[in-house]
C-alpha cells in the first residue's frame, strides 16, 4: 500500500491490519513514535492523520491510505516548531519517552484552539507520562498560546 | 519442544580469546598519561578531555533515565575545573572500557538517588585535578609561578604578564603534567556552576524524536522477538503447539527460553507478537497456581503476631514499660500493596552474538548488570561483552535490580545464526505481569501519650518480604532488610522508649526496588500514626510534630518552610482541609503539605501541594524542582489506584486500563520549596515522593474523618476529581 508520511510517499508491503505504529517503526525506521501499551491507553504512539491525532498502535495502516500522516520527525526539520521550542524552554521532558506523543497531541490541540483553557488542555492531553511532567506540559502549552505571560521559565527560575 | 543450548564451539572461542587478550588490550595507564584521543583531544584524566578548539568533554558514568544527572554530575566537574559551561560536551563512559580498566569510573549503577551524593567527591577531585594540571602547564609555558595563575570560565590567565589562553592550547601540555597528589577543593561559596539551573543536556533530542532508547536500536539484518513468560511466578513451560504460528508471515523462529518462556522471532515485532498469540502453551505452575491476594494477606496478618521477629538497630529504653505508664495508648495497622514500576518504555533488549564479542543495547540503570547477566546467560567473558549506552524510557528501579529482559534476549540470540541481532520487546502486559514488584507490607504501630500530650513509648512491627534476600540472595544482617524498614530506623521524633522489629514474610512474588523503595511506604504508616497521636492528644498535627523534634534541626527546618509556604497557622478557606508530613529519605530532608476538599461522593479535589526538600548542597535547582513535581504525580497515582493483585498465582493487572496512572486532568497545582542549607549532599530522584502519600492521607482524614490505613484509596470510596 502507499502511505504518505511527512510529505513523502512510501510504498510498503504490509498486512492491512498491521498498525501504523509498526509500519513507522519497524518498516520505515521512524523511531520517534513510541510503543507504550498497544491498546490506545497511553498515547506514546500519537501521530497526525490528516491533522487529527491518532494512536497509531491501534490504527491499521490501511486506514491511513490516501491520507497525510505526520510523525514527530515531520513536525519540523530542526526542532523549530513552537511547541518543540516551548518544550525545551520549559524543560518539560524527563525520560522523554512519551514526549513525541505529548507534543503531537499538543500541536493538534493548538491548531484547533490556539488559546486553550485549562479545561481544553485537560480534555485534549490524555496521554500518560510516568515521570509526571504534566505541570510543565501545561505551562508550555499556555506559553505557546500566549496565554500566560506570568509563567515562570524554568531556565530563568 | 525445541531447546538449543548455546553453541559450545562459539562459547569456547569467546572464553579463549578473553584469556589471551582480555584485560590488557587497552592502555591501563590512560588516566595519567598524555594520550591523543582519536578526535585530537587530550585526556587530562579519565573524566576530562580537552580538544584544541577549547571544547571540554566531561565523562558521565551513570545512566540517564529522566532524573537529570547526566547534566548535574558533569556540572560538578566543570565547576572545579572552572570551565565555561557553554564549551562542555558530555559523553557516556564506555562500559567495556570501564570493566577492562578495573571499574575506573566508580559506580555506574543508577539507583538509590546516589549519583550526586556518592560521586561528588571524586567528580570534584577530577575537575580540580584537571584544573591544576592546566595551571601547571601554563606556568611552565609562560615561565611564571603557578600560584599567580587564575582560571575563570574557561580562560587561564596570568595578571602580571597579561598572558591568557583558552584550555585547548594548553591541553596537550596539561595532560603531560604530573598528577597532583592533593588538590584543594573550592569553598561552596565559590561555586558558580554547581547551583545553576542549567537546561538538561538530554532534553533537545526528546522533543524531535531523535533520542535513542533501548527499544529504538536498529541494526542491519535485525530480527524482532516477542516473549510470553509463564504467568505464574516460579512456574515452568510444559509444552506448546506452534503449528498455527509457524506459518504466519514473517515468522523466522519459535523457541523456548529458560524452561519458562516462549518466544517468536520474526522480521517485524508486530508479526512476532501476532504469531505468539496463536501459540497454545501449557504451563506447570509448580505449586504456586492457587495463591491469591487473600492468602498473602493472611500470611502477613500472621506475621504481625509472630514471636520470632528480628530487632531493628535503634531500639532503646523500655517501650513496654512506657506504654504501661502512658495516659492513653493507640494501636493501628497499616497496609501497602504490591506495585509495578510500569515505565513508559517496556522492557526489552537487543543482543548480537559474534564469535569474538557479544553486543547488547538496552535501557538500563545498571550497565554492569547487563554485562554480568550476559556472562551468566551465555558463559562468555565479561571483557568480550559490549553494553552500549542509550537513554532509558524511565527506570524507577525496574532496570536497576534484575536484568531479566537482557537474559531472555541473549538466550534468544544464542539460538539464532551467529551475528544475527535480535531485538526483544515485551508487551505492556508482560511488563506489568513480570515485574519485580514493590513489596507488599503490613505495619502495626503502638504508642502511648503521657498527660502532657507527649509520645511515651513507641512500638513498630514491620512485616514485609525482602528485596535483598529474594532478588540478590543476600543474607540479611541481623535478620533485617534495611530497605524494608527505612523510615523507622531513625525517627525524627525524640521518643526515648522505642521497640521496633521486622518479620520477614516471603511470597512467590518477585520483589524489586520501586522508586523510593521502603520510603515509598513506611511514611504512609509512620506519618499517619503521628497524626493519629496528635488527634488523640487534641493537638495540631504540625505543632505536635514540632514539639517532638527539638533535637532534629534539619527535619524541623524543612517542615517549617513547608508549613510557612502553605500558611499552616492561618485557617484554610471553608471546605478546604490540610495534611502535612515529614521524612528523611536518601540523605535529604523532605516535607509536604496538601490542601484538598472532598465532596459527598468521595471525589477528592487537590487544590495545592507544597513539596519541600533540603538537599544540603544542590547542583541543579530546576532539575530538583522537576523531580519533586514528578514524584508527587508518582505518589498520588499509587495512593489512588496502585495495586498489583493475584489470583491463581497470577498478576491480575495487565495494562494501563487496570493499572491506572494520573493524567493531566487530575494534575494538582504543585509548589516547590527548595532549600540548600549546605553541609551535606542529599539525594533528589526519590526523596520527593516520601512525604506526599501521608500528607495526602492526613488531609483526607482532616476533610472526612476517615483514616485510610490501607491502599489504594479507590477501595475506600474515593476518586480523584
Amino acid at each position: 500500500m502507499e502511505l504518505q508520511i511527512n510529505n513523502e510517499v512510501h510504498d510498503v508491503d504490509v498486512e492491512a491490519d498491521m498498525p501504523l505504529l509498526w509500519v513507522l517503526r519497524d518498516i520505515l525506521n521512524l523511531k520517534g513514535t513510541k510503543f507504550g501499551c498497544g491498546i490506545s491507553q497511553c498515547g506514546a504512539c500519537t501521530v497526525h492523520v490528516d491533522g487529527e491525532p491518532v494512536r497509531s498502535c491501534s490504527y491499521p495502516a490501511s486506514a491511513a491510505e490516501g491520507k497525510a500522516i505526520t510523525t514527530i520527525e515531520g513536525l519540523s526539520a530542526d526542532a523549530s516548531h513552537p511547541v518543540q521550542q516551548a518544550w525545551v524552554k520549559h524543560q518539560v521532558p524527563q525520560c522523554g519517552y512519551c514526549q513525541s506523543g505529548q507534543i503531537m497531541t499538543a500541536v493538534s490541540l493548538l491548531a484547533k484552539k490556539p488559546q486553550p483553557t485549562d479545561a481544553d488542555i485537560n480534555a485534549a492531553m490524555t496521554n500518560l507520562c510516568r515521570c509526571g511532567t504534566y505541570k510543565r506540559i501545561r505551562d508550555a502549552i499556555h506559553d505557546v498560546a500566549g496565554n500566560n505571560p506570568e509563567t515562570t521559565l524554568a531556565y530563568e527560575a | 519442544m525445541k531447546k538449543t543450548p548455546i553453541n559450545q564451539a562459539r562459547r569456547r572461542f569467546i572464553l579463549t580469546s578473553a584469556t589471551v587478550g582480555g584485560g590488557f588490550a587497552l592502555g591501563l595507564q590512560l588516566p595519567t598519561k598524555a594520550q591523543m584521543a582519536t578526535d585530537g583531544g587530550s585526556d587530562i584524566n579519565i573524566w576530562v578531555q580537552i580538544s584544541p578548539d577549547d571544547m571540554v568533554t566531561i565523562k558521565y558514568a551513570r545512566c540517564e533515565m529522566g532524573q537529570g544527572s547526566m547534566t548535574s554530575a558533569p556540572q560538578i566537574v566543570a565547576d572545579e575545573l572552572d570551565a565555561n559551561w557553554e564549551q562542555v560536551n558530555i559523553e557516556y563512559v564506555d562500559v567495556n572500557e570501564h570493566i577492562r580498566m578495573n571499574r575506573a569510573w566508580g559506580d555506574m549503577v543508577t539507583v538509590g538517588s546516589q549519583t550526586i551524593r556518592n560521586s561528588q567527591e571524586y567528580l570534584r577531585n577530577a575537575g580540580a585535578t584537571a584544573r591544576a594540571m592546566l595551571v601547571a602547564a601554563a606556568a611552565e609555558e609562560w615561565g611564571v609561578n603557578a600560584s599567580e595563575i587564575d582560571v575563570n570560565n574557561g580562560i587561564i590567565s596570568h595578571a602580571g604578564s597579561g598572558r591568557e589562553s583558552g584550555f585547548g592550547a594548553l591541553a596537550a601540555a596539561a595532560s603531560a603534567q604530573a598528577v597532583p597528589e592533593t588538590v584543594t577543593l573550592k569553598d561552596p561559596a565559590d561555586w558558580h556552576i554547581i547551583g545553576q539551573p542549567f537546561p538538561r543536556v538530554d532534553i533537545p533530542p526528546s522533543v524531535d524524536g531523535t533520542q535513542i532508547y533501548g527499544v529504538d536500536i536498529e541494526l542491519p539484518g535485525m530480527v524482532y522477538a516477542s516473549i510470553r513468560q509463564c504467568p505464574v511466578f516460579g512456574g515452568t513451560l510444559k509444552s506448546f503447539d506452534a503449528s498455527k504460528a509457524r506459518s504466519r508471515r514473517g515468522v523466522i523462529d519459535i523457541m523456548s527460553i529458560d524452561d519458562n518462556s516462549v518466544a517468536v522471532v520474526a522480521d517485524n515485532w508486530w508479526r512476532a507478537n501476532k504469531a505468539l498469540q496463536e501459540i497454545e502453551i501449557q504451563w506447570d505452575s509448580n505449586g504456586n497456581g492457587n495463591v491469591s491476594s487473600e492468602d498473602i494477606l493472611s500470611t502477613f496478618k500472621a506475621s504481625l503476631d509472630a514471636t520470632d521477629a528480628a530487632l531493628l538497630p535503634n531500639n532503646s529504653g523500655d517501650a513496654d514499660q512506657a506504654l504501661a505508664n502512658a495516659e492513653q495508648v493507640l494501636e493501628a495497622e497499616y497496609f501497602t500493596p504490591f506495585l509495578s514500576h510500569s515505565p513508559m518504555e517496556p522492557m526489552g533488549a537487543t543482543v548480537r552474538i559474534n564469535s569474538d564479542r557479544v553486543d547488547i543495547w538496552a535501557s538500563t540503570q545498571a550497565p554492569e548488570g547487563l554485562v554480568s547477566e550476559l556472562v551468566n546467560a551465555l558463559g562468555v567473558a565479561q571483557e568480550n561483552v559490549y553494553a552500549h549506552r542509550v537513554q532509558a524510557g524511565g527506570g524507577f528501579g525496574r532496570r536497576g535490580g534484575s536484568s531479566d529482559y537482557a537474559r531472555s534476549a541473549a538466550l534468544i540470540a544464542a539460538q539464532l545464526p551467529e551475528g544475527t541481532p535480535v531485538k526483544l520487546l515485551w508487551t505492556r502486559e508482560e511488563d506489568t505481569q513480570h515485574d519485580f514488584y514493590r513489596p507488599l507490607a503490613m505495619y502495626r504501630l503502638k504508642a502511648g501519650l503521657d498527660s502532657n500530650g507527649n509520645i511515651s513509648g513507641w512500638k513498630t512491627r514491620i512485616a514485609s518480604g525482602s528485596i535483598l534476600n529474594q532478588m540478590r540472595g543476600v543474607p540479611l544482617r541481623g535478620g533485617v532488610d534495611f530497605t524494608a524498614v527505612e523510615g523507622f530506623t531513625r525517627l525524627p521524633y525524640q521518643i526515648p522508649d522505642q521497640f521496633q522489629d521486622f518479620k520477614l514474610t516471603p511470597t512467590h512474588v518477585p520483589l524489586g526496588f520501586w522508586r523510593t523503595v521502603g520510603w515509598s511506604q513506611t511514611p504512609f504508616a509512620r506519618e499517619q500514626f503521628i497524626d493519629e497521636l496528635a488527634v488523640a492528644a487534641g493537638e495540631d498535627p504540625y505543632h505536635f510534630r514540632l514539639k517532638h523534634m527539638a533535637e532534629d534541626e534539619l527535619s524541623r527546618h524543612i517542615m517549617e518552610k513547608v508549613a510557612q509556604a502553605i500558611g499552616w497557622d492561618e485557617a484554610p478557606a471553608a471546605g478546604i482541609y490540610r495534611g502535612i508530613a515529614t521524612t528523611e529519605p536518601y540523605g535529604s530532608f523532605t516535607a509536604a503539605a496538601v490542601e484538598l476538599s472532598v465532596n459527598d461522593a468521595g471525589a477528592i479535589k487537590i487544590h495545592r501541594v507544597i513539596q519541600g526538600i533540603n538537599t544540603g548542597h544542590m547542583v541543579n535547582p530546576d532539575n530538583v524542582r522537576a523531580q519533586l513535581e514528578g514524584a508527587t504525580v508518582w505518589a498520588i497515582s499509587a495512593a489512588m489506584w496502585g495495586e498489583i493483585t493475584l489470583e491463581e498465582g497470577q498478576v491480575q493487572e495487565s495494562n494501563f486500563h487496570n493499572y491506572r496512572l494520573l493524567r493531566m486532568a487530575e494534575m494538582p497545582v504543585i509548589e516547590t520549596v527548595l532549600e540548600a542549607t549546605g553541609g551535606f549532599w542529599g539525594g533528589v530522584g526519590e526523596p520527593g515522593q516520601a512525604p506526599i502519600l501521608p500528607a495526602f492521607c492526613n488531609a483526607i482524614y482532616a476533610a472526612t474523618g476517615t483514616r485510610v490505613r490501607s491502599l489504594p484509596l479507590k477501595h475506600h470510596g474515593f476518586s480523584l476529581a
